[in-house]
């Protein structure tokens, strides 16, 4: 039953741009899939460890600046005699640097804000993430600052020398974003199925205890940071050379708090949750744009954000499962974060 | 040495208002634990209150100001009964992600009934400044930072000598102990919460006149007045205080003799140390942290 589903899932995936003709709602698409890749990974530090961090879109933003940055190049005048010059990168290699250096700063961010837990966690982590708008703005030698980075160059795949594709079209962007979010997907799968999994999800629940029968906190926090950090650079490097200008606004805590109304909405803690809510919160701008201007839809999305905390504090994805299991019978494989859904009670107590 | 002057004095005045900030935002994150994003729309409700009567009424200016500081006193206290208060005893992120929305439907209705033009507010106040031998201030910052230290000392009085200072002590201290003692404790929540909120908003009709009025400046605002929490140590009011001093000391030097295009990087980069190296405040007592 699970399997035909998933199976068939993926093969409207596949088949999306095939009988979806209309570029705009391709580009939706697009942008949505990006977008839910980074909630995903946000989903890893919110969801499975538990720490609620608001800085996320720092990540983002970085994956994006370095990426854009290494495809375009730039010469930086350190000082009086020292100048730093890198000539253009093909886009795949500038794409992985950025989710290196996104990873790099995870790891940083990482070891100096797991020392705080709860208010202070969320606080430095925002701390972090204005402070990388303000060197984004005011660096311009390196960033141009608010006159924006354009002409990014889009992805090229190929053999050099033999065969190269530049990818303009939407399509072709499309089969690419799908494949980093299926390979994201996987990882962070792998990853919350493994011990490494169970120890974030054990340290979730109850952190004295976790460190008392031995799990390293620290050094599994710092991991998931890491990789969630990596991953949400990859959803920024694609999203800059697909959009192929980005500007200091990418870093505004809006977008992050858009991550966290996805995770929040779909079902924190659940390996299918942040698709769902970045699909919904994705596609539901196209259905209100019709009729209500940006600043309702924002209202909109503040106060589902409020009517989920109040009435479905867990999410869609735990709840539909939940409604399902009710009517037909458990489902086969259960979801890593069965584990705290079966007491609420005793998260409430916390 | 002028400009060095000149930069204390900017210090001094832009201090009185952070302390404000920083007071109401230590009341309601420090004491109630709750991480409050909406405090930044407070201060901005309070400014566009100063716009909306001084300008678009005509009301007198300084019954405007306490117009606006009323009317966000009354905010706070209907966010905190119809938000808050179904939420009591929940967890804190619960609280804070129900603060996010909030503060999303609070700034985009700013931006939906204002516009997002930039708005001015004229004051009585004399136009030319007040020339202190090398250093000169503008009137209206001087009647700000009197009325800012005079809510500060205001605010601790009420804290520290009434039966509803001491009643909301003793709640945050103890909640059981105090409801079995006969506080009211829905009232105190109510009343902590509305008297942050009136602060913030009393900081944001100060200011309004000062600086311009946009639907964006609650988001500065509320990161800074974190920033302040923090410094001083969460839940003190003298902490807050001094805290809001040294933030705006930090900034204005940084402007100063940095980069003025960092200048509200200074207040970020000050909570990360501060965190990394006294994570309870500069000026707290032994505290339990998160």
């Amino acid at each position: 039953m699970k399997t035909a589903l998933l199976c068939l899932w993926l093969a409207v995936l596949l088949t999306v741009p095939l009988w979806l003709t209309d570029l705009y709602f391709l580009h939706i698409l697009i942008t949505t899939g990006i977008f839910t890749i980074a909630a995903m990974s946000l989903n890893l530090l919110l969801g499975f460890t538990g720490q609620l961090s608001l800085g996320h879109v720092a990540f983002f933003g970085i994956g994006a600046y370095t990426s854009a940055l290494l495809s375009l190049g730039f010469d930086l005048q350190l000082t009086e005699s020292y100048r730093f010059a890198v000539a253009p990168k093909p886009v795949w290699l500038a794409f992985l640097a950025g989710i290196v250096v996104a990873g790099f700063f995870g790891w940083v961010i990482g070891r100096i804000s797991f020392k705080v837990r709860g208010a202070y966690f969320v606080i430095v982590t925002i701390s972090f993430a204005e402070v990388v708008r303000l060197v984004a703005l005011n660096w311009v030698d390196l960033t141009e600052g608010p006159m924006a980075l354009s002409a990014i160059p889009p992805f090229t795949f190929g053999i050099p020398g033999l065969w190269e594709e530049t990818i303009y079209k939407k399509q072709p962007n499309y089969y690419l974003v799908l494949g980093v979010a299926i390979l994201s997907y996987l990882v962070i799968r792998r990853l919350v199925l493994s011990r490494v999994g169970r120890a974030m999800i054990a340290l979730r629940e109850n952190e004295p205890l976790a460190t008392s029968v031995g799990i390293d906190v620290t050094r599994y926090l710092i991991l998931a940071a890491v990789v969630s950090a990596a991953i949400a650079g990859a959803a920024g490097g694609l999203y800059a050379h697909y959009v192929r200008i980005i500007d200091p606004d990418i870093f505004l805590f809006i977008y992050t708090v858009t991550m966290v109304i996805m995770v929040i909405t779909g079902g924190k803690g659940t390996l299918a949750g942040p698709i769902v809510g970045g699909l919904i919160f994705g596609i539901l701008p196209v259905v209100l744009r019709s009729f209500a201007g940006p600043e309702i839809q924002w209202i909109i999305y503040g106060a589902f954000m409020i009517l989920i905390v109040f009435f479905l504090p867990d999410g869609i994805v735990p709840a539909i499962r939940s409604w399902w299991e009710g009517r037909v019978g458990p489902l086969a494989e259960p979801e890593p974060a069965e584990l705290s859904n079966a007491r609420p009670a005793e998260r409430q107590a916390e | 040495m002028d400009q060095l002057l000149q930069h204390l004095l900017n210090t001094l005045i832009l201090g009185g208002t952070y302390a404000l900030l920083g007071i109401g935002l230590t009341l309601i994150f420090g004491i109630m634990k709750v991480v409050n994003f909406t405090h930044g729309e407070l201060y901005a409700f309070g400014a566009y209150m100063m716009f909306f009567f001084a300008m678009v009424l005509g009301l007198d200016f300084f019954a405007t100001l306490v117009i606006a500081v009323i009317l966000g006193v009354a905010l706070g206290a209907l966010i905190e009964i119809t938000l808050l208060r179904p939420l009591r005893g929940a967890n804190i992120d619960t609280t804070m992600l129900v603060m996010i929305g909030a503060w999303i439907v609070m700034q985009n209705t700013e931006q939906l009934v204002w516009s997002g033009i930039a708005k001015s507010i004229n004051t009585p106040f004399p136009v030319e400044p007040l020339v202190l031998g090398p250093v000169s201030v503008s009137w209206v910052r001087v009647f700000v930072f009197v009325v800012a230290v005079l809510l500060i000392l205001g605010a601790q009085l009420l804290i520290h000598r009434t039966k509803l200072g001491k009643a909301m002590r003793a709640t945050f201290q103890d909640r059981d102990t105090a409801a079995l003692m006969g506080v009211n404790i829905n009232f105190v929540y109510t009343a902590t919460f509305a008297l942050g909120s009136g602060l913030a908003a009393a900081a944001g009709a100060l200011l309004g006149p000062v600086f311009v009025v946009t639907p964006t400046m609650g988001n500065l605002a509320a990161l800074k007045a974190f920033a302040i929490v923090i410094l001083g140590g969460l839940g003190n009011i003298k902490g807050a205080t001094i805290g809001g001093f040294i933030l705006a000391f930090v900034e204005e030097m940084g402007a100063g003799y940095v980069s003025s295009g960092y200048r509200d990087a200074m207040g970020f980069l000050l909570i990360i140390i501060v965190l990394l190296f006294k994570p309870t405040g500069l000026f707290a007592r032994a505290e339990r942290i998160g």
